[in-house]
């Protein structure tokens, strides 16, 4: 009884967000085709400083394997793009959801998701620039 | 009669539109989106699954006040390290995992852990051999050191935070 009784609340939950699970994947596909991401690593290149953020914002506003953003990551670091830059890039595809952020938001709430993702992007450009410093200290070169 | 459609089949619907304006401007690019999509949703349905079956679970045994006691406003260490490596091992898209954190955080689950395993997620252990490869050991090993001190350090400003730390009654 207790069982049936979970069966039933747990199918009832799943049943009314499928629609929104659905939307949000069919979004992302939207998104990735029509946005483009590859333009926007161009603007990567110019200033260090700057490069960090751009790299944050274009992993933020990204989504997909993991793997896209290494083989991006790569092709920017091989044209003259710092690793500081490839590294916020790197942390923020996989940490900051801007695609899924209505997602999250009607999960957890405005205010929560904001906060957590705008915290996720300052940490992928902290835990970038930590990277690259502790790298050089170790006198690791890639 | 009057028949309210729902949020999320209103979302879906604002989808299916942008979809249809999205295929008048370009087709072949649609097309491709909606491919896209598609493979996604073959991602997705075992990590469903497994959802289904953990709130199942949560459901059958958890009881608001376990939830309350183990992850709540009062749980000690081991629940943040618990919510690291539980964000690692989450396989998946967040879709799902999304689903059953709302159901946790209903049932009490502190939303500081929340965030912990959200951001525990960064770390993909099944790509790690690509990153490897494309980025050295170190490289590597430094960020499996640093994402999941992040994802602790998430935790404590969402703590810390003014109006983010209200768990349900």
């Amino acid at each position: 009884m207790r069982l049936k009784k979970a069966f039933l609340k747990t199918r009832k939950s799943f049943l009314a967000i499928l629609p929104v699970i659905a939307g949000m994947m069919l979004l992302t596909g939207l998104i990735l085709q029509f946005v483009p991401i590859q333009a926007l690593s161009s603007l990567m290149g110019k200033s260090k400083a700057l490069d960090a953020l751009s790299g944050a914002l274009l992993g933020s506003v990204s989504a997909g394997q993991p793997l896209i953003s290494y083989v991006l990551g790569g092709e920017l670091l091989a044209s003259g793009v710092s690793l500081v830059a490839v590294t916020a890039l790197i942390v923020s595809w996989v940490t900051v959801g801007s695609v899924q952020l209505p997602f999250e938001v009607m999960m957890l709430g405005r205010r929560f998701a904001i906060v957590r993702n705008l915290i996720s992007f300052v940490f992928s450009i902290l835990i970038a620039i930590l990277t690259v410093s502790t790298l050089s200290l170790l006198g690791v070169a890639l | 009669m009057k028949h309210r459609l729902s949020k999320p089949m209103a979302f879906l619907l604002v989808v299916l539109l942008m979809y249809l304006a999205a295929g008048l401007y370009d087709a072949e690019r649609a097309v491709a989106a909606l491919s896209f999509s598609v493979s996604m949703a073959g991602q997705i349905l075992p990590v469903l699954a497994l959802v289904f079956a953990i709130m199942l679970l949560s459901n059958v045994l958890l009881k608001s006040q376990w939830v309350k006691t183990h992850l709540g406003r009062d749980s000690g260490a081991g629940a943040w390290l618990v919510s690291v490596i539980a964000g690692i091992f989450s396989p998946g898209p967040i879709y799902p995992w999304l689903t059953l954190l709302k159901e946790l955080k209903e049932k009490g689950m502190r939303p500081a852990l929340i965030a912990v395993f959200l951001y525990s997620r960064g770390i993909k252990l099944p790509m790690l051999p690509l990153l490897i490869h494309y980025f050295g050991l170190a490289y590597a090993l430094l960020l499996l050191l640093y994402i999941p001190l992040f994802a602790l350090l998430s935790g404590v400003l969402i703590e810390k935070l003014p109006g983010l730390n209200e768990v349900e009654k």
